[in-house]
């Protein structure tokens, strides 16, 4: 391939062009999960358990069953009891049971709203009712929510079956801590032996949630013949394929899953919830389901991420070396084993190269609603707590906190605490952006406060397909299997338009069914543009070779004699000097004499993710009347490898900041005593809304990652890493006390300005 | 319950549906006349995902019962666009890239649409706080805001010129 490297050669990829699914946005026409209809369609509704913690003794589904207008009524009676089993499908391993269990719960409710039984019916009345006639008997157990509550050797014990992973010996109990990980180098005693200068701190997080808008929605349809179509909107249309075998007990091939538009996932659509319910009522009831829920049921019900609890203790020499670090996380998973705590442990030290090292992580289970994915699962929560305690250390070593992070941090070349060798990161270059940017040294207004914080994200790369389809005129279709949930489309689009040289508006995008296109993993991981841009970039690339044979064939010489330059096929064939260069299109019409249509397909698995890091700047302003932290000014860098669609890039850092300064000021699940979620609406579950925040700087760093074939790396999840420390550290700055217990809401800011006037 | 008999006119036309009493107008646009444009994020009115104009004031779709909308004039996102052409709110949206998953979309631009009718020069904090009933979670407002500050500039040119 020629140097797409080479920025100045670059004519697409690097712009702005308006995405090609905008139009469909912005008139109310794109298709969402909850818009599609199909004739005959019943209402599916899900009966969910009021109680934290219950023994299911019996449900009788007798009278629902006997109302007019019920279609059909299942409950885990109707679905496989599966083993135990770890399932690989996009970010993270699931184990079938427990996924089997969290969608319909089995022989007990393990937290409110775990699901119960669900009704088809005619409409949304009828299945209403029907579920108000469905009786369950319930032994009420006593119910556990807090993390460090349910370590405890007395805590209820959620599952009999489980034991803590990861001990020496595998103990003689069953326990909530479902398995200790441990992560580390170096002598940590011998390094606090050496340091000047110890740190530490306790910090606590609560549950968040992703709070995509969209609620999870889908129809599903099986026939006859048991073959089974499901419209969803879900972060893989393969994920949720493999899913829906697996809990049903049906084979791949009669399951055709279409991807909807998805309304936001940021991690928490990347697993099932409805649509295995929804083809089973549709099977029982013969007619397609459709199932929407409730924003009350995706708070009850889907999502969070963990409320956690994070020790850091930091030891360093007078000259700011870091020598010694000791990390505890405590992450509560929900209802079943599987928290990001593994990511927050490995994510937790990453931008530091400290020669002694222990980090140690719980995975927790809790009376909750099952943790899915978060943007960089795992990773705020750890950081939340490093970088906390790396800003107390620079103040008690008398140092500017990036030179410290600058004196501290890795480079390439060096050796993660989580095991590889960095290669090819930009990590110093993106905390000298926000050193050099005039945010940096602006002046502060009074009760104002300044913190700064970096963070860290893996990105992955892994299975993708992409096809090229040439059409007659020369324009072209791209065909991936990755819903798009930020705009990837238009990266694809840019992508295939820079390699063929054509403009990116003859270009069109599609996401593709499973049975259009090849496997993909899902879109999650910060993968899309990377890997499945590699299979675009790659399979684009195949079209321009086959074009370079057809045209040597129509001039009658050696392929080697074609160069491919602007979108034209050139002849270098000095005997040839008066043919004219073949565009695209002038190849595509001939193409039925040279080999028939012009078309490729790619399916690989990415590797040489390039690693992502943000550092963040945060000025906030607190009202000491109210106890009411303003974000007043927000700078965001971050090592984006090489922007496709810049304005795209830009708009992942926004969301992501805006998302991590909800965590930290705002967002947090409450429970009563009775262990119900106690803000399950946006009322009181309070996400920032425009007049929160203010314009939010994202500044690119560039450094490219060379084994991506236009210098990507993800960028969608380093940005939701820094903001809870970065505002953290900022009123810190403020007020002159460290807050440790997230969020940082109007009380707790009172009672801390308060202690300090009296 | 029986269902009721609604006229009203959407988007310039005569629509008419039937609706159970406790049905909304969101479902009544959603269901009955298959406008899906407006979606609901939360049915509770805390979303603004859902907004509509109802006789020249925005209103969220979810909070007003569809029996209520016998005789009004409703306007919805699948109206905005005029005759094959965009609204300068819509391709300001798409010009500065104010949109990632889209779901928000219809209701910022249906309400930012109502501000921009009755200011036509709002400040960077009019906007803010009048679009704070419209919750996105993509994209940090920034491009949101940018993109309406712009389309208002652009409306005002117009108007001077007109
Ligand atoms: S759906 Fe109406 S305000 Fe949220
Ligand atoms: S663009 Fe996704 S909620 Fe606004």
């Amino acid at each position: 391939m020629t140097d797409v490297m080479d920025r100045p050669a670059l004519k697409v990829v690097g712009t702005r062009p308006i995405r090609p699914d905008g139009v469909d946005k912005v008139t109310g026409r794109a298709q969402f999960g909850a818009d599609f209809h199909l004739p005959g369609m019943l209402v599916g509704k899900i009966k969910r358990s009021p109680h934290a913690h219950a023994r299911i003794v019996s449900i009788d589904t007798r009278k629902a069953r006997a109302l007019a207008g019920v279609k059909a009524v299942i409950t885990a009676a109707d679905l496989p009891d599966l083993a135990s089993q770890e399932y690989e499908a996009g970010e993270s391993a699931s184990n079938l049971r427990d996924l089997s269990q969290n969608c319909m719960a089995r022989d007990k409710a393990l937290y409110q709203g775990h699901a119960l039984a669900a009704v088809a019916a005619v409409s949304a009345q009828v299945a209403d009712e029907a579920l108000d006639l469905i009786e369950v008997v319930y032994e009420v157990l006593p119910h556990v929510i807090d993390v460090e509550a349910a370590m405890e050797p007395s805590a209820p014990v959620l599952h009999a079956h489980l034991f803590t992973e990861g001990l020496a010996e595998r103990p003689a109990t069953a326990s909530n801590i479902a398995k200790v990980n441990r992560l580390g180098r170096g002598d940590l005693e011998a390094g606090f032996g050496e340091a000047d200068v110890v740190v530490q701190g306790r910090y606590t997080t609560k549950a968040v949630h992703q709070g995509y808008i969209e609620p999870h929605a889908c129809v599903a349809q099986v026939s006859q013949d048991g073959q089974c179509q499901v419209w969803s909107s879900s972060q893989g249309q393969f994920m949720v394929r493999t899913y829906c075998a697996k809990i049903l007990g049906l084979e791949i091939a009669d399951i055709r899953v279409t991807p909807a538009e998805i309304g936001g996932g940021f991690g928490g659509k990347t697993t099932v919830y409805l649509e295995p319910l929804a083809l089973a009522l549709s099977r029982q009831s013969g007619h397609p389901v459709k199932m929407v829920m409730t924003r009350e049921e995706v708070f009850r019900a889907t999502g969070p991420t963990s409320g956690a609890v994070i020790e850091v203790k930091l030891g360093a020499k007078q000259d700011g070396t870091i020598v010694a670090a000791d990390v505890v996380l405590k992450y509560q998973a929900g209802a079943f084993p599987g928290s990001p705590v593994g990511a927050g442990s490995m994510t937790a030290l990453a931008a530091y190269d400290i020669p002694n090292v222990a980090i140690t992580g719980y995975d927790v289970v809790t009376n909750s609603p099952k943790v899915a994915a978060y943007r960089a699962p795992g990773a705020p929560i750890s950081a939340f707590g490093v970088e906390s305690a790396i800003d107390d250390l620079a103040r008690e070593l008398g140092m500017d906190p990036i030179v410290l992070r600058e004196k501290n941090g890795v480079v390439s070349g060096v050796k993660a605490v989580y095991g590889p060798t960095y290669r090819d990161i930009g990590y110093l270059e993106t905390l000298k952006a926000i050193k050099d940017h005039p945010h940096y040294a602006a002046p502060l207004g009074p009760n104002q406060g300044r913190g700064v914080a970096v963070g860290f994200w893996f990105n992955v790369g892994g299975e993708s397909t992409a096809a090229v389809h040439v059409n007659e005129d020369g324009s072209a279709v791209v065909v991936t299997g990755n819903p798009d949930i930020g705009g990837s489309r238009a990266s694809m689009a840019m992508m295939a338009a820079e390699v063929l040289g054509l403009p990116v508006e003859q270009v069109r995008p599609i996401v593709a069914d499973t049975a259009s296109i090849g496997f993909s993993m899902l879109t999650g991981g910060s993968r899309t543009t990377f890997a499945t841009g590699m299979a675009v970039t790659q399979a684009a690339g195949k079209i321009v070779e086959d074009v370079k044979r057809r045209a040597a064939l129509i001039w009658d010489t050696t392929v080697d004699k074609v160069a491919w330059e602007s979108g034209q096929a050139v002849c270098l064939d000095a005997t040839k000097s008066a043919v004219k260069p073949l565009t695209l299109a002038a190849i595509a019409a001939q193409a039925g004499r040279t080999g028939g249509p012009i078309s490729a397909e790619v399916s690989l698995n990415a590797q040489g993710a390039g690693p992502g890091f943000a550092v963040h700047l945060c000025d906030v302003e607190i009202d000491r009347e109210t106890g009411h932290v303003t974000v007043v000014r927000y700078t965001a860098a971050q090592d984006v490898g090489r922007a496709i669609h810049p304005a795209y890039v830009e708009g992942q850092i926004q969301g992501g900041v805006a998302q991590g300064v909800g965590w930290a000021l705002n967002e947090e699940y409450i429970f009563d005593a009775d262990g119900q979620m106690e803000n399950a609406g946006f009322l009181d579950y309070r996400v920032p809304v425009a007049s929160d925040l203010p314009m939010i700087d994202a500044v690119l760093v560039e450094v490219p990652n060379p084994r991506h074939p236009f210098g990507a790396k993800g960028v969608g999840e380093a940005p939701i890493v820094p903001p809870l420390a970065a505002v953290a550290n900022a009123v810190r700055d403020a007020l002159g006390v460290r807050m440790c217990d997230l969020p940082l809401s109007p009380p707790k800011i009172r009672a801390v300005v308060d202690g300090l006037a009296s | 319950m029986s269902k009721r008999h609604i006229s009203t006119t959407v988007n310039g036309d005569a629509a008419e549906f039937l609706a159970e009493p406790g049905a909304t107008l969101l479902d009544a646009l959603r269901d009955e006349l298959r406008l899906t444009g407006a979606k609901e994020g939360c049915g509770s009115g805390d979303c603004g995902a859902c907004s509509v104009m109802v006789d020249g004031r925005l209103v969220c779709a979810c909070l007003m019962l569809a029996p209520e909308a016998e005789g009004r004039r409703i306007e919805t996102i699948e109206g905005m666009a005029q005759g094959g052409r965009l609204h300068p709110l819509q391709q300001k949206f798409l010009e500065h890239a104010a949109l990632q998953c889209g779901f928000c979309t219809p209701g910022l631009l249906v309400a930012a649409k109502a501000l921009l009718d009755q200011n036509p020069d709002p400040s960077e904090t009019e906007v803010r706080y009048w679009l704070a009933g419209n919750l996105c979670r993509c994209t940090g407002y920034d491009k949101v805001i940018r993109a309406v500050m712009d389309a208002a500039a652009d409306l005002r040119q117009v108007r001077r010129a007109s």
